[in-house]
């Protein structure tokens, strides 16, 4: 038996891997995507373009400007002259914020009155605004404390002292990298599993599969193994580029990461196997995995957190394997986490994959055409 | 469910070989391939579904899932000696719609919850808060957020920082004292005054759907007539390579369109976005993107010829980028700069940028015509592309 199956598993790498083509496509594409997105998905705020209407003549507001200027996360595009040009300059997205100076600033600070300064952000993309904004107000508080300080104010009553744990710096990159990890082991097994299938129902070549003496539980090893494999051999080159390139830290237990690992490629196996057995031309397929695909993406948590949606959404996240894998890769790089803390995150992916992998062995023979 | 084979594209008919063929030639064969795809989509129950099941789903998975509006966020309170002045600043987070704070009598156990992920930050306020508060000092506020989701943890920290100000302010006021924070800050968000993620995200998804109907769709069908080699049957008709592109083009640009169409409706009556531009300007706008898409679905079925690298090629090349590289979530002009120039030949790049204009602030032409302009390139240059690769192949 284990002959067969061992025959079987090599006929599938085969198919997959003597095409030049299919071979690049599985291997060459995730680094360039890694690669890409590590550095492209981030909600930190880089030079971001913003412009000042100063009426002040006063130092104060060149004070407060001076913060500006030297921030990494703006860019001074300009000085504008009158209240006009805000406008044109904010809808033709040429900057993003617009600081605008009160003329008597300098002689309200100085007469302990509250000086006014007015800011416009552009809402277009209302998650820029708001970073903006934070930042906006923590130079601002910076400047009124120091003036404050030198002035003979009364000290402040009482001060925030904030710290993060895990990400001290707050880098994006560290968030969403080991999430990556998760994404594209996940493209790469659906699209590997997806067709296998749905490839052979089109050629013919899986009813000819059913009459040999291979039982579909055979034929379900034969094509799991090699989909594991290829997911395992590319989770593991991501995640020594992500600790070794993008320097994130890794906190926990290796152990513990790939025990999730495994278990989350069963279930996108699992998943995999399911719709191309349900599928019966590759572009059904295809399709099939894009519908789990795009969702995965989605509701897991990659970009957005599930904790933002609306309860009913959240309840569907339970479905979707990444949700379970991602808070394990991140647990693990980030947090520390052993395996211990993450048991509520493995059982569902167990779960899911054994379910998946049943019901697609039911249908290798309960789909017939 | 077994869905009929499409039908071989000898059903296009073509006409007896007579070498000059006529306009009435042309205009009949078009007419013939045309009815050929369109036959092909309307049987195929896996197109139709791409074209209107795909676009609600994804409206809806998307619409109600990406939200970067963090609300109800549980907080840890701990306040190590309760007085009339701690619980003036912590009965702010309770009033709060960003908060859902939790009381904890110990630090140790905030700690733990934040180490299990039961709330996403701590504010503690120390035994000594009163005495430093009253003695004229400044009291310190310590304040912990979880830093693994690095956005949701800047915005928990500008809601706590906000509730801070507004109480030093009450707090000034209270005492007779001049103001603590000698600035005051007028703070005005255009377009989206209430900030809704929402507003922002729901057209920029309007470019992702398109890219999917777009490329996705049209890699796959000419994929799978170069895999059945029905392509090379089609090239020794006197079909012209414009007539066999047309035919594919028309068809599928009519059902993107009709996708279009649908998804500004539910934009704009489901999630309530406003579309303060003209619809005929998105429209057209909308056009172009889609032509754009098409084309490129066009190249990489042609480079592709078989479809599982076309439909990988059209994932990797064309919905990842559209949803990552776009401007559609993640802001570009924040992107290190070599990735900043590669989103300039991605074409979602342009359409996203017209569609949240257009529907947040309004027929900016300074935004469009730029934008519109890049995009017809775009089409020019993948349709070119298309052609030259189509014809090496015949010879």
């Amino acid at each position: 038996m284990w002959h067969r199956i061992f025959g079987l598993i090599f006929k599938e790498f085969l198919a997959l891997l003597k095409d030049k083509k299919s071979r690049m496509v599985v291997i060459v594409p995730p680094l360039v995507q890694l690669f890409v997105f590590s550095y492209a998905a981030t909600f930190d705020l880089n030079e971001v373009g913003y412009a000042v209407l100063n009426e002040d003549p006063g130092q104060a507001s060149r004070e407060l400007l001076a913060g500006f200027e030297g921030a990494p996360s703006f860019r001074l595009v300009g000085f504008l002259d009158h209240e006009g040009q805000i406008a044109p300059l904010v809808d033709s997205r040429k900057v993003v914020m617009v600081i605008h100076i009160d003329p008597h600033f300098t002689r309200d600070l100085l007469l302990e009155r509250p000086a006014r300064v007015q800011v416009i952000l552009d809402g277009r993309n209302s998650n820029t605004a708001m970073v903006a904004s934070g930042y906006m107000r923590s130079i601002v508080t910076a400047f009124s404390r120091r003036w404050a300080d030198t002035h003979g104010f009364t000290a402040m009553p009482a001060a925030l002292e904030v710290r993060a744990w895990f990400n001290p710096t707050l880098q994006s990159r560290w968030f969403i990298v080991p999430g990556i990890v998760g994404l594209l082991t996940l493209v790469v097994t659906l699209l590997v599993t997806a067709l296998s299938v749905a490839r052979e129902r089109e050629a013919g070549t899986f009813d000819q599969l059913l009459v040999t003496p291979l039982r579909p539980f055979e034929i379900l090893i034969g094509k799991t193994v090699p989909g594991m494999i290829i997911g395992f051999f590319e989770a593991s080159l991501i995640i020594l580029l992500a600790v070794f390139a993008f320097e994130i830290p890794l906190r926990g237990s290796l152990g513990a990461l790939y025990l999730g690992l495994f278990l989350f490629l069963l279930s996108g196996v699992g998943l995999g196997l399911m719709i191309s057995s349900i599928a019966v031309t590759q572009q059904q397929g295809l399709l099939g995995a894009f519908l789990v695909l795009v969702p995965s993406v989605v509701l897991s948590g990659f970009a957005t957190p599930i904790a933002n949606m609306p309860e009913f959404m959240q309840d569907l996240t339970h479905l979707i394997p990444l949700r379970y894998f991602l808070i394990i890769l991140r647990g693990v790089f980030l947090e520390g986490a052993d395996a211990s803390l993450l048991w509520p995150q493995y059982w569902p992916m167990a779960v899911i994959g054994l379910v998946s992998l049943a019901f697609a062995t039911w249908l290798f023979r309960h789909r017939l055409y | 469910m077994a869905s009929p084979l499409p039908g071989p594209p000898v059903s296009a008919s073509p006409p007896p070989p007579v070498p000059p063929s006529t306009r009435r030639d042309r205009a009949m064969r078009l007419r013939g391939l045309m009815r050929k795809e369109a036959i092909q989509i309307v049987r195929d129950p896996s197109s139709i579904a791409i074209a209107f099941v795909l676009p609600l789903v994804l409206l809806l998975i998307f619409g109600y899932g990406v939200s970067l509006d963090a609300k109800h966020v549980p907080i840890g309170i701990v306040v190590d000696h309760p007085s009339p002045q701690t619980t003036a600043f912590t009965a702010s987070f309770q009033h709060s719609p960003y908060f859902d704070p939790r009381q904890f009598a110990h630090i140790k156990q905030a700690e733990d919850a934040l180490r299990h992920g039961e709330i996403n930050g701590i504010v503690w306020i120390r035994e000594d808060f009163d005495e430093q508060l009253l003695s004229g000092q400044t009291a310190p506020i310590g304040v912990f957020v979880n830093g693994v989701d690095a956005n949701t943890a800047r915005l928990v920290e500008g809601y706590i920082q906000g509730v801070w100000t507004t109480w030093l302010q009450d707090f000034a006021r209270m005492q007779g004292k001049p103001l603590a924070l000698p600035v005051k800050l007028d703070e005005r968000v255009w377009f989206n005054p209430g900030l809704r993620s929402r507003d922002y995200l729901v057209p920029g998804l309007v470019a992702v759907i398109m890219t999917l109907i777009g490329a996705l769709l049209t890699a796959l069908v000419v994929a799978r007539e170069w895999e059945r080699g029905t392509m090379e049957a089609l090239m020794v008709t006197p079909v012209a390579i414009r007539e066999i592109l047309l035919g594919k083009l028309v068809p599928y640009f009519i059902l993107g369109m009709g996708g279009l169409l649908f998804s500004v409706a539910m934009a704009v009556w489901v999630f309530e976005v406003p579309l303060r531009g003209s619809l005929l300007l998105l429209l057209a706008a909308s056009a172009l993107f889609l032509l754009a898409a098409l084309a490129m679905g066009l190249l990489i079925s042609t480079l592709a010829k078989n479809q599982f690298v076309a439909g990988q090629a059209a994932i990797l090349a064309t919905f990842l980028p559209a949803f990552i590289l776009s401007g559609f979530i993640f802001d570009i002009g924040s992107m290190p700069a070599p990735i900043q120039w590669l989103t300039h030949i991605i074409a979602a790049r342009y359409y996203v940028a017209i569609l949240q204009t257009v529907f947040l602030a309004g027929n900016v032409w300074s935004v469009v015509l730029v934008n519109a302009s890049a995009l017809i390139l775009i089409t020019f240059v993948f349709m070119g592309l298309v052609r030259r690769r189509t014809r090496k192949r015949l010879e």
